[in-house]
């Protein structure tokens, strides 16, 4: 990274929330939702992307910790009653304290023995969402009910359910992500993080204790999957066992290849791009996902490091 | 995938001079506000859209492909006859993957993007209840073809309906006295550890005890098993009949281990073809459930009894009489299930009609119309039997077939009377607010 003035950095991803928000005026009404549901599932690109892109740890079990947020906050609501804010809260403190406890398990491992625990732990949450059925909704899921998700501020409720509510609160919460994982990466702690993906040994000889900023990472990249689970949970008033399955690990792998590991605007660009290629691809044949793959053979033949990592790669360096 | 079909056939309608001068006089009126003539020749001709969320892709494809076709089948029937209100009907497809989290966008792209009139069709219980809180924040009526208890548990909202095929509650409740009297009274239930399998887990024993029978074991088997000899132990010796549900290709490994455990002194058998919908029941390895019996919601294979409006489905479907397709005889139909699109799509013609529907400002009027509804006579809309609709619940009941297993064939041996199905309502969707 060249060494350009923070100002520059700030100017740009303030630029890219300002379109986001002008689109909340903009897009057709079917886009408008879509966009809602592509932001959330970018913070969930972003969570994933602090530890496989800054940090350089893969992990296959990323849809535990979204899950985590989006049984922690959907089940607060369902059993406990709880408003909006309680359960998003209740959310990130699941998908704090998952994290917190997979890190320090799998976190003895590392490369494919890591990719294969964290995978074995996603399948163990999977599962036991559907052992706890009684609770959990199994296989079906659960309706968050929609009186619940309102959002008070003052003495004005806000429904999270109407278009234009959801699409800023959305926006709200993908904003205040990507601002944090901009000066995360910027600060002492994110360049430890890439030394520490670069040559974990020579970090380790300058110093640093390696582990504990791993867990770190793995800690904040699973709160911010989990605040996007929360999110969904009460945007969308479903919560789903299929979220915590082995798919859900791998979308936003690719979400984050495609839009460039390691950038901070790479994950929402891989989403959006990811999201509709599949929703007009799938307008045309069932075998979408066929071109899907085409699509991300293409990237990898083009753009090895993602659209974002190329472009960076190419012509514009400074970009974190 | 987005697809169309829709065949227009003009209504006729005989020209008298009365009707002529009329016509021409409100002809000239229209022509006299320009404004208003684009607005009322729109809906009057266009097409009622319905959206099909379909399981194109994903574990739901074999029924996806057959619910399409049966669909299609319904559709150009009643094109043919008028279409609906006189308009013809269009149908716009999108896969959902079988995904629930797709599920509802593909509910918000039909409201929002193809702008269909209502969204229908959906099978697999997660994908509905992950498409209902959708479906019922943008108003769009959403009718399944799903046979869980989810729409009529009460825990989706009011723009969820199933009026075309019976819940899993209610057939549970149905064949129980049946499997008490004709094959034991000591029954071990063998069902897939999730949601689906937990309806039956729920229901048959409460019904098989009030037919003086028991359910002595009852083994859930996780999703992801793919072995089941070390399950069998677990069945005890006192067992009179096994109450098997395995949904999915497991169910081969199943029959053949079943088999192999019990050699030809085993219990009876009693399941459900949920397991074998889609699959050829003289495949390698299910000879062991021959002589077995199971529930089917519609015959799979013809029966001598079969009534016209049957023989009339099965053709436009285009089953033949082992339930597999006129093209190819391998690819075998998912019978049990299917019809409900047919009479779903009946439904919504005939609540559109007294609702007289118009366009989508009038989608309440469709779900209240729909609610008023009561009975269902049998006949070339209905060819699965008569039904009772239940419009507090929004849920359908209906007959249930009990089938054996012989010479290769399915034989219906038993259909149950509607009321056998039929339980307390546990919900009221029409106080709920539209």
């Amino acid at each position: 990274m060249r060494d350009i003035a923070p100002a520059r950095f700030y100017a740009l991803h303030l630029a890219v929330i300002a379109v986001l928000f002008a689109l909340n005026f903009l897009l057709p009404a079917y886009h408008h939702g879509l966009m809602a549901r592509i932001l959330v599932l970018a913070v969930f690109a972003m969570g994933y992307n602090m530890l496989f892109g800054y940090a350089g740890l893969l992990s296959l079990g990323h849809s535990m910790f979204f899950a985590a947020g989006l049984y922690g906050a959907g089940l607060a609501v369902v059993h406990l009653g709880w408003g909006a804010p309680p359960a998003f809260a209740a959310g990130l403190a699941c998908g704090a304290v998952l994290s917190l406890v997979i890190g320090l398990l799998s976190l003895r491992t590392s490369g494919v023995a890591f990719m294969i625990v964290t995978m074995m732990f996603a399948q163990v949450f999977y599962l036991a969402i559907l052992y706890f059925a009684p609770w959990t909704g199994g296989d079906q899921g659960l309706v968050v009910p929609r009186q619940a998700r309102v959002l008070t501020i003052g003495d004005q409720p806000f429904d999270l359910a109407d278009p234009q509510v959801r699409y800023l609160t959305a926006l709200a919460l993908f904003a205040a992500v990507l601002l944090a994982c901009l000066a995360l990466v910027r600060s002492r702690y994110g360049r430890v993080l890439v030394a520490i993906r670069e040559n974990e040994e020579r970090t380790t000889m300058l110093g640093y204790d390696t582990f504990s900023n791993k867990l770190a990472a793995v800690v904040v990249s699973g709160t911010i999957c989990a605040a996007a689970g929360a999110a969904y949970a009460l945007l969308f008033g479903y919560v789903g066992s299929n979220f915590a399955g082995v798919q859900y690990s791998i979308l936003p792998l690719l979400w984050v290849l495609v839009g460039g590991a390691a950038t901070t605007l790479g994950p929402l660009l891989g989403t959006l791009t990811m999201y509709y290629v599949i929703d007009v691809a799938s307008g045309y044949t069932t075998a979408y996902l066929l071109v899907v793959g085409v699509v991300l053979i293409l990237l990898v033949l083009f753009f090895p490091k993602g659209i974002l990592g190329s472009v960076r790669q190419r012509w514009l360096g400074w970009l974190p | 995938m987005t697809d169309s079909k829709g065949i227009l056939i003009p209504t006729k309608v005989p020209i008298t001079r009365r009707n002529a001068l009329k016509g021409l006089a409100a002809a000239g009126g229209l022509i006299a506000a320009p404004g208003f003539v684009r607005y009322a020749q729109a809906e009057s001709s266009s097409p009622i859209r319905i959206g099909f969320q379909s399981h194109r892709t994903g574990i739901g494809a074999a029924y996806g492909r057959w619910y399409e076709r049966t669909t299609s089948a319904a559709i150009k029937a009643i094109n043919a006859a008028g279409g609906i209100n006189g308009r013809p009907v269009e149908v716009i497809i999108e896969d959902d993957g079988t995904d629930a989290g797709r599920g509802a966008e593909v509910v918000a792209k039909f409201a929002k993007q193809h702008k269909t009139d209502i969204v229908y069709g959906t099978l697999f219980s997660n994908v509905v209840i992950g498409s209902a809180p959708t479906a019922g924040e943008l108003k769009i009526p959403y009718y399944v073809v799903s046979e869980g208890y989810h729409v009529a548990s009460g825990k989706l909202n009011r723009w969820c309906l199933q009026p075309g095929i019976t819940d899993v509650r209610a057939q549970v409740t149905s064949v129980a006295p049946w499997v008490a009297a004709n094959l034991g009274k000591k029954i071990t239930m063998v069902f897939p550890d999730y949601a689906f399998g937990y309806d039956h887990r729920d229901y048959l024993p409460p019904a098989l005890e009030k037919a003086g029978a028991e359910v002595v074991a009852k083994i859930a088997i996780p999703p992801t098993e793919s072995s089941f000899t070390k399950y069998f132990p677990q069945i005890p010796s006192e067992t009179e009949v096994i109450y098997h549900v395995m949904v999915g290709p497991a169910v081969l490994t199943f029959v053949k281990e079943l088999g192999e455990f019990y050699g030809s002194n085993g219990p009876k058998l009693f399941g459900f073809i949920d397991s074998l919908e889609a699959v050829d029941i003289n495949s390698p390895g299910l000879e062991y459930i021959d002589g077995s019996h199971f529930w089917e919601g519609s015959p799979r294979y013809s029966q001598p009894n079969d009534t016209d409006a049957e023989k009339a489905y099965r053709a436009a479907v285009g089953i033949d009489d082992n339930g597999a397709s006129v093209d190819d005889p391998k690819d075998v139909s998912t019978a049990a299930h299917m019809f409900g699109c047919w009479e779903t799509l009946y439904v919504i013609k005939q609540a559109m009609e007294d609702a007289g529907y118009k366009g989508p400002q009038d989608r309440a009027k469709l779900v209240e119309a729909t609610e008023a509804l009561t009975k269902f006579a049998e006949g070339p809309e209905h060819p699965q039997g008569p039904k009772i609709f239940n419009g507090k619940i929004h849920q359908v009941f209906g007959i249930q077939n009990i089938s054996k297993l012989e010479g290769g064939r399915l034989n219906v041996v038993h259909k149950t009377a509607i009321e056998d199905g039929m339980y307390e309502p546990e919900a009221d969707y029409t106080t709920m607010p539209l």
